[in-house]
């Protein structure tokens, strides 16, 4: 735009920097500690927008999936026997089993972060002293794993639960969405256990701690949401039965 | 260049604009009592358009011609507030003006139950037909079951014999309507959803499986109109045609009690 | 320095698999997302020049093809559909060019996760692979049209193609989803974070806005197509009834379904839907914005509004999703709020125009191949922008829905002003990819007889809407009316064969000039962003290991005082008033 600024002679300036890119200039040389940890701030924030993101779709599919619950649940056809709109939906009866495998799910979800918050701490000190600290032993991934694991398989005991009394997806439309939620957010949590496995194989490993630290906090996000989003299900599949 | 560029463009502009002017192809005759609003909407809709169309692309036309590279300086602007601010309202204003204009036709004619005394018909679609059901002197329709659907045995609509209502139902594969009388008309789809349009009266509505569609619209001229499917519905699509009849009172009343009479 | 440090740059790959197919660099697969396009364009043409035929001279035999039956006509032009909206504009302009030059227009060595944009391509590959075995599969191909709308994509006997084929559709846009969502993660985080010192958002060229956006569009949009093509498989496969009511009868068998909604398909997918149309079509917006600038020798006339306007549209672009089914039997008092919506958007996209215009007003224009497929840009999006307000009005829509109207509609904006943005962007940005010049002769003619040619197809068809002629007909010869309208119809016909025709001279130009054309300098149309400032084509890492730092916005041209006609956005110097933004 035209701005009013007087007439300015040509010459070398300061760049006027905007308000992004504006960042700490890099510090040149010597400060190698300084500079990875500028660097491991810079990647990890890149990656918590880009988990930021990723998950925006997500959260799409599930507000795609519950206006369609609503809808359906609410909306009647034509029955010419009747001469009137017809609503098909039958409240479905929740299998108990739901409450364990939530409380195993938020447990899971506090021993991710425990193990999260255990590890930023081990690498603050690690580069705080510049030492290497022993490849961690804590047990919080490798709980969190289990509990995960144990989630899933409770999910999969619940729907056989539901099949050994007949209702199937097709058989009514809120077992229907009973299968599509829970199995949709099973998938997903799937996808967030073999991350998981990843980052524990590779404490094991070699693989420099940094690295490992960025997978466990971009996964602990990712389980934490999946533990919320859980949560709004269950909800949404109690308080509108 | 730029020439050429003016001169095609202007050329499209111009040959366009006069078939829509001309009225080569247009809509077609209209006989139902709201297509005057309709149209007299769809003129002004068409007239304001015309002139931002033409003054677009003309100006278009004009600027890449007249600006051309004769070795002239650029004029260095980064824009104009107060013009954004400017054009920005009046294209609001425009558009805002045409579509309350609009409105007030759409709520005239959707808002408004049909009015007593309105012939009532029932249009089912199916793949790939039409049929007509008028509930006869009680005024009531029979009621339908999917499985005694069956064209080929003269019940395309399943009507159920049990129900006395039904006794009565004249269905036919032609839609016949007294003139300027208005009809309440149920659209129903017996598979996919179908869509009955009727250029001549301005109407159209889909027909969706599941649900019972009140509409209602009034003819005000006799004749012949051809009634067409206007959503995809298979392989027959193209072929989904019927016709509407508008016919005198007396001439309806005939032929409705000749129907009614078939069936005894 | 920082940038090359914090992004984990993949050192130059060796070898012909890591270099050109499984390449983590974006350049590369911006150009993979290209051929892609490339060649479904092609196809997407093709299936549509013998929809043109058989409408015109139904009965005729054609040869290796043979006859085009009317469940073939609906094959082809479901497919046409598809592949053009989705493998051709919602690939080339954001997948293609973007991936190309968001990066280096901000400043980045590369993307912000290079391996997810790997597999963001190949996730689109397996897509096309999907939806190309439809047409192979018992049954064919689908017949449901590119919207699907259900119980007609439902029920796998309401026509051929609706078994196995219909299956296969789904999954394609499926996977094609979970590509999109993909790649959009990755454009957005880039833009946010991998920005140059000195390019503020302000700064930023209007291509990369565009493209940032559109990504944005991509993420809140896809995950509801993705929803509704999960319900779609269950009703068709799982016995489900999402979608699907009771009592239907279909070719005389009852059909075991009960209480869904057809309704319930329609508002999912245009949910997903509209937004589409604006992932289409702003990119091309962002490059016409870029090309009138830099060949006009001005500053894009209102730089802020431009952006503002992009963000309006997209904003609005999710509240008017119900437009497309004013007579589908939703409520009327729906209809009545989402056309004050459909109206407001006519808005902002006015704004571009009148920018446009404001653009090359009082300029110094260049007439080169690019700039010629921008002012094309112009005058298509005028007119095909035009029919807009007349579908927006429910009344009007009446006798307009499911006509060749909306065909005309929708085609001037997407089916031509999309791709003259594409093309635009090729001729433009073909010397910095490939290091050569296209043929600007060739290049010239192609633009006319593309465009004279893209009138005389689409123009028409406004015409026969008009008159009352309904679309998606495979045969024009049953409903009486239409036979007057014959006429019209071979003319469109008749302009498509040359039309499409013109296209080869594209595809000759395009490839010779890979190998055989003038080598280009570093800045041949001497403009001012930041790929004007690497080699044609860039290395590995874009800048040669050193960041470039912004001292200006994108569209400095004849500056006051400035030495040349231009001002690169890395120049350190500032010039004139007006030039410190």
């Amino acid at each position: 735009m035209a701005t009013l600024t007087p007439p300015i002679a040509i010459d070398e300036r300061e760049p006027k920097l905007g308000e992004r890119g504006a960042g700490r200039p890099p510090q040149e040389g010597g400060d190698g500690g300084h500079l990875a940890l500028t660097d491991f701030r810079r990647r990890l924030r890149r990656y918590r927008i880009g988990l930021m993101a990723g998950l925006t779709p997500v959260l799409m599919l599930f507000v795609a999936f519950t206006s369609a619950y609503i809808v359906r649940q609410n909306l009647g056809t034509w029955d010419d026997a009747t001469k009137a709109y017809a609503l098909d939906w039958r409240a479905l009866s929740l299998p108990a089993l739901l409450w364990l495998n939530t409380a195993l799910l938020l447990a899971s979800s506090a021993t991710l972060e425990l193990g999260r918050r255990s590890l930023a701490a081990q690498f603050a000190a690690e580069s705080r002293w510049l030492v290497q600290a022993r490849a961690s032993r804590s047990p919080w991934l490798a709980l969190t794993l289990v509990l995960g694991a144990g989630f899933l398989l409770g999910q999969w005991l619940a729907w056989r639960g539901l099949q050994a009394q007949g209702v199937y997806i097709a058989s009514n439309p809120s077992s229907s969405f009973f299968y599509l939620l829970t199995g949709t957010h099973a998938a997903h949590l799937l996808g967030g256990v073999l991350a998981l496995a990843y980052a524990a194989l590779t404490a094991w490993g070699r693989a420099p701690l940094a690295r490992r630290l960025i997978v466990v906090d971009v996964t602990s996000w990712y389980w934490h949401f999946m533990a919320l989003l859980w949560v709004y299900i269950f909800a949404l599949l109690h308080v509108l039965r | 260049m730029g020439l050429v560029l003016l001169v095609v463009i202007w050329l499209i502009t111009l040959v366009s604009s006069y078939f829509f002017y001309a009225h080569t192809w247009w809509l077609p005759h209209a006989a139902s009592a709201a297509a005057p609003a309709i149209d007299r909407q769809f003129d002004l809709t068409f007239v304001l358009m015309g002139i931002v169309f033409l003054a677009a692309q003309l100006g278009l036309g004009l600027f890449v011609w007249r600006y051309r590279d004769r070795g002239q300086k650029a004029h260095f602007s980064h824009g104009n507030n107060t013009l954004e601010f400017t054009w920005t309202t009046l294209t609001a204003i425009l558009f805002l003006g045409l579509v309350m204009a609009s409105n007030r036709i759409w709520a005239e004619q959707r808002f408004t139950p049909p009015q007593p005394g309105a012939i009532q018909v029932e249009a089912t679609g199916l793949q790939f037909a039409w049929y007509f059901r008028y509930p006869g002197p009680d005024g009531q329709y029979g009621r339908t079951k999917p499985e005694l659907e069956d064209a080929s045995v003269g019940n395309a609509v399943g009507i159920d014999d049990a129900d006395p209502a039904g006794k009565d139902d004249v269905v036919s594969g032609v839609m016949v309507l007294p003139v300027n009388r208005q009809v309440d008309l149920t659209l129903r789809s017996q598979d996919v959803i179908h869509s009955l349009f009727i250029p001549a009266m301005r109407f159209k509505q889909d027909a969706v499986p599941g649900l019972m569609i009140h509409m209602h619209f009034t003819p005000t001229q006799t004749g012949d109109y051809e009634i067409a499917c206007a959503e995809l519905c298979g392989l027959g699509h193209y072929k989904m045609h019927a016709v509407l009849k508008v016919v005198s009172e007396q001439d309806f009343a005939k032929w409705l009690a000749e129907r009614e009479a078939e069936k005894q | 320095m920082a940038t090359s440090e914090q992004v984990h740059v993949h050192p130059a790959p060796t070898g012909f698999i890591r270099k050109y197919v499984f390449s983590l660099d974006h350049k590369v697969i911006g150009l993979q997302y290209y051929f892609l396009a490339l060649f479904s364009v092609f196809l997407g043409m093709g299936l549509s020049l013998l929809m043109r035929i058989h409408l015109v001279w139904p009965e005729a035999h054609l040869p290796i093809f043979g006859d085009i039956k009317p469940e073939t006509y609906l094959a082809l032009l479901t497919m046409h559909g598809t592949f053009m909206v989705f493998f051709v504009l919602t690939t080339a302009p954001q997948g293609g060019f973007g991936n190309y030059m968001l990066p280096i227009q901000i400043g980045a060595p590369d993307m912000a996760f290079p391996v997810l944009n790997m597999l963001s391509f190949w996730t689109t590959f397996l897509a096309l692979v999907v939806m190309v075995a439809a047409f192979f599969v018992t049954g064919g191909a689908p017949l449901h049209g590119w919207t699907g709308y259900a119980p007609l994509s439902a029920l796998q006997s309401s026509g051929p193609g609706e078994g196995l084929g219909a299956d296969l559709w789904i999954t394609s846009i499926a996977l094609f989803c979970v590509a999109s969502m993909m790649g959009a993660l990755n454009f957005i985080t880039t833009t946010l974070d991998l920005r140059a010192r000195g390019m503020s958002l302000m700064r930023m060229p209007l291509t990369t806005w565009t493209w940032f956006v559109t990504a944005i569009l991509g993420l809140l949009a896809f995950g509801v197509l993705l929803a509704a093509g999960i319900l779609l498989l269950l009703d068709r496969n799982a016995g489900t009834s999402f979608f699907v009511p009771g009592g239907l009868v279909l070719s005389g068998q009852i059909i075991n379904h009960k209480g869904g909604s057809p309704l319930l398909w329609q508002h999912l997918f245009w949910f997903f839907g509209h937004p589409e149309v604006y992932i289409a079509i702003l990119p091309g917006m962002g490059v016409c914005s870029q090309l009138l600038s830099t060949f006009s020798r001005k500053p894009i006339f209102g730089y802020k509004a431009m952006v503002y306007a992009v963000l309006a549209i997209g904003v609005l672009g999710f509240l008017v999703w119900g437009h497309h089914m004013f007579m589908s039997g939703m409520s009327p008092y729906s209809a009545f709020a989402f056309s004050y919506m459909t109206m407001a958007i006519g808005v902002p996209s006015a704004i571009k125009t009148f920018n446009w215009l404001g653009t090359i007003w009082r300029g110094r224009v260049r007439f080169t191949t690019p700039m010629l497929y921008a002012i094309g840009f112009v005058s298509l999006f005028v007119t095909g922008g035009l029919s807009g307000p007349f579908l927006a009005q429910p009344a009007l829509d009446i006798p307009l829905h499911d006509t060749y109207f909306v065909v005309a509609h929708f085609h001037l904006i997407m089916g031509v002003a999309a791709i003259f943005g594409i093309f635009a962007a090729t001729y433009y940005w073909f010397p910095k990819m490939f290091g050569r010049m296209m043929n600007d002769g060739l290049g010239k003619i192609h633009f006319f007889l593309t465009f004279i040619g893209a009138y005389a197809i689409f123009m028409p068809m406004h015409y026969l809407g008009l008159a009352g002629h309904p679309r998606r007909y495979s045969q024009l010869t049953e409903v009486s009316y239409l036979h007057g309208l014959m006429p019209l119809q071979h003319f469109i016909t008749i302009a498509a064969f040359i039309t499409i025709g013109a296209q080869f001279l594209f595809l000759i130009n395009l490839f010779w000039s890979m190998f055989k054309g003038p080598k280009a300098p570093i800045n041949p149309w001497e403009a001012t962003t930041l790929e004007w400032t690497v080699p044609s084509p860039p290395p590995h890492d874009n800048f040669g290991g050193k960041t470039p730092v912004v001292y200006h916005g994108p569209y400095e041209y004849s500056v006051p005082g400035a030495p040349q006609d231009f001002v690169m956005q890395n120049d350190p110097k500032q010039y004139g008033e007006g030039a410190a933004h």
